[in-house]
């Protein structure tokens, strides 16, 4: 996966022993590198054996015999299609309406001087590190009140004001990379301030679109809590709460099919991840908020 | 959009300087630039100030989930009964040693070792490596919730271990279930340091730690005296991102323990959960909620200072 990586320390040098003392140096690296990342490759190694293990327990074992059964019995429309297809509904839902949002809103802060800009974006910034998890409990008794608990839109709406603040922060970063100049030709020629949005700034943007767009999608893709409270009929529940059904309701575990559906349900977001890496140079959440 | 306004939007200014205050386009023209903005405020006002706010109304309330019609206004007594509740309290050092050994601890100076390390590994291993911890990090929650299950129960992976090191093995979820949920975060939270710090050490200009080096200051002396200070600014904003992260960890603990056994591993949002829910007292869960969000604030505004953002 790619993932951003350090220049390489070797360099023509001169003075040999410092030349093999790098050498020894990378070496020790490389092992101490290697003995941590079997640490956290265990429990992946886990899933993905005990997938294909007809007999999966709760240790990392190798399987007597590699089959797919475990794969075909959870994909039945009960176990993955339907709580995947919901998944897809709220968080493409909440993703849409995220980037829309977050790409107006971006567009003055990011265009125009206004004495308004440094408070909103200041209340931004706080509001992106607010804990959401806190405020689950009243955002449950006030859609309660609202009528909005157990509906897909309450859900999604909710989604996408909790992952707003960051986005509106990310649009604006990767936004203010758009030379103005090339709209001020726009401007004199007539256009609004919409049209040269649309056609001229969003189109250099792309990538940073894309990557707001993938962030928002996989931290709602992965998100428990939110679903969890407000969503209370079993055939609207995503798989981030489905999942919880291998556990409860049917009796002894079944831990290949478990591990089957785990793998089913997390390939999306790794992948997404995948292709937007390379894009975000210095990681997922820090093109914005880190860097500042 | 209204095109006619277009041209006043940006007026010709042949000089290139920036059009100055919005006084004197006037009130219009600021209300037409600051009309895209609302839908987003829109949203952010009703669906996350909104709870916020009613957080703060209701936590000093005795708002219930059954029987009562009316709830009242209570003014403290909310707060006062948490403090005097020893469930609480056990919850407040829960959480307390949740985050400082999975955040402060485990997935900063885990991070900072690996990214350290990559610096000087070579290229395969270092994306191996990478890949594999970032993986870890993409993971849907509850999915590493599941995986550090596994790993810690009884018959899981780590026993397996310990047994073929004939080291002794024990229940973990059972015995020490806060330090197995804590690992669990480590394990899946590592990847955001790394990847700060990978930032962070890219940007230290080679030749200080090569002329450190000629001079002879070993590994640990140049981590010490050159590197951590030309970093410390990552160091905060990464230790903070890093707290508040933990501070809102539900789902993995959920997964793994349910805040059990008797509690053991009840940190303050699977409390909150508890009282609100499984206990029906949504005031007083509320009142947690808002405690949290407190301590939260508060380490968001200590965030904002260090990254001391030119807006």
């Amino acid at each position: 996966m790619a993932i951003p990586v350090a220049r390489t320390t070797a360099r023509p040098t001169v003075r040999t022993p410092l030349k093999s003392r790098r050498a020894n140096r990378r070496l020790a690296a490389d092992a101490g590198l290697l003995v941590l990342a079997a640490a956290f490759a265990l429990p992946l190694v886990w899933v993905v054996l005990s997938s294909l293990d007809p007999h999966a327990g709760l240790k990392v074992q190798v399987p007597d015999g590699v089959t797919l059964d475990n794969f075909d019995a959870v994909l039945t429309p009960d176990i993955t299609f339907t709580p995947l297809l919901n998944s897809l509904i709220l968080c493409g839902g909440g993703t849409l309406l995220t980037v829309v949002c977050s790409t107006l809103a971006a567009y003055p802060l990011s265009r125009f001087r206004s004495r308004l800009n440094r408070p909103f974006l200041l209340t931004i910034l706080f509001a992106t590190s607010l804990p959401i998890t806190a405020i689950m409990v009243p955002v449950y008794a006030l859609f309660v009140q609202v009528n909005l608990i157990d509906t897909v839109q309450g859900t999604i709406f909710f989604f996408a004001a909790s992952q707003l603040p960051f986005a509106i922060w990310l649009m604006k970063n990767f936004m203010d990379g758009v030379p103005k100049e090339l709209e001020e030709a726009a401007w004199t020629d007539g256009a609004s301030s919409l049209q040269s949005l649309v056609r001229i700034v969003l189109p250099l943007m792309g990538p940073g679109v894309a990557v707001v767009t993938v962030f928002s999608f996989v931290m709602m893709w992965g998100n428990f809590f939110v679903p969890f409270m407000l969503l209370l009929t079993p055939d609207q529940m995503p798989a981030s709460v489905s999942i919880n059904e291998f556990f409860g309701n049917r009796g002894t575990v079944v831990y290949g099919q478990l591990a089957a559906f785990s793998i089913i349900y997390s390939t999306p977001v790794i992948l997404l991840y995948v292709l937007v890496a390379r894009r975000l140079g210095g990681g997922f959440a820090l093109g914005g908020a880190v860097k500042g | 959009m209204d095109t006619r306004v277009a041209p006043q939007v940006r007026p010709p200014d042949p000089s290139g300087a920036k059009v100055a205050s919005p006084r004197r386009g006037g009130l219009r023209r600021s209300l037409v630039r600051a009309l895209p903005v609302s839908p987003a405020v829109i949203l952010l006002l009703l669906f996350l100030a909104g709870p916020i706010g009613y957080c703060a109304y209701i936590a000093f309330t005795d708002l219930q989930l059954t029987g009562q019609a009316q709830s009242s206004f209570v003014g403290f007594d909310n707060f006062r009964a948490a403090f005097e509740d020893e469930a609480f309290l056990n919850a407040v050092w829960l959480t307390l040693v949740f985050t400082v050994l999975s955040s402060l601890v485990g997935q900063n100076t885990l991070g900072l070792a690996l990214a350290a390390l990559m610096q000087r590994a070579s290229k395969p291993v270092r994306t191996v490596v990478g890949g594999i911890v970032v993986t870890a990090w993409v993971l849907p929650e509850v999915v590493a919730g599941f995986l550090l299950y596994a790993f810690f129960r009884r018959e899981g992976t780590l026993n397996a271990i310990l047994d073929w090191l004939h080291l002794p093995s024990q229940n973990w979820l059972f015995t020490l279930p806060i330090l197995a949920v804590s690992f669990a975060n480590v394990w899946r939270g590592t990847a955001f340091s790394m990847l700060v710090y990978s930032a962070a050490l890219n940007e230290i200009p080679k030749e200080i730690t090569e002329a450190a080096e000629v001079d002879g200051a070993g590994g640990w002396r140049r981590m010490w005296h050159i590197t951590l200070p030309m970093i410390r600014r990552s160091i905060g904003t990464n230790l903070m991102l890093n707290t508040l992260q933990t501070l809102s960890v539900f789902g993995l603990i959920w997964v793994m323990t349910r805040g059990g056994p008797s509690g053991k591993s009840q940190t303050l949002p699977l409390f909150m959960y508890e009282q609100a829910f499984q206990k029906s007292m949504i005031g007083y869960g509320t009142a947690v909620a808002l405690l949290l969000l407190v301590v939260g604030s508060l380490f968001s505004v200590v965030y904002m200072r260090l990254l001391r953002t030119e807006v």
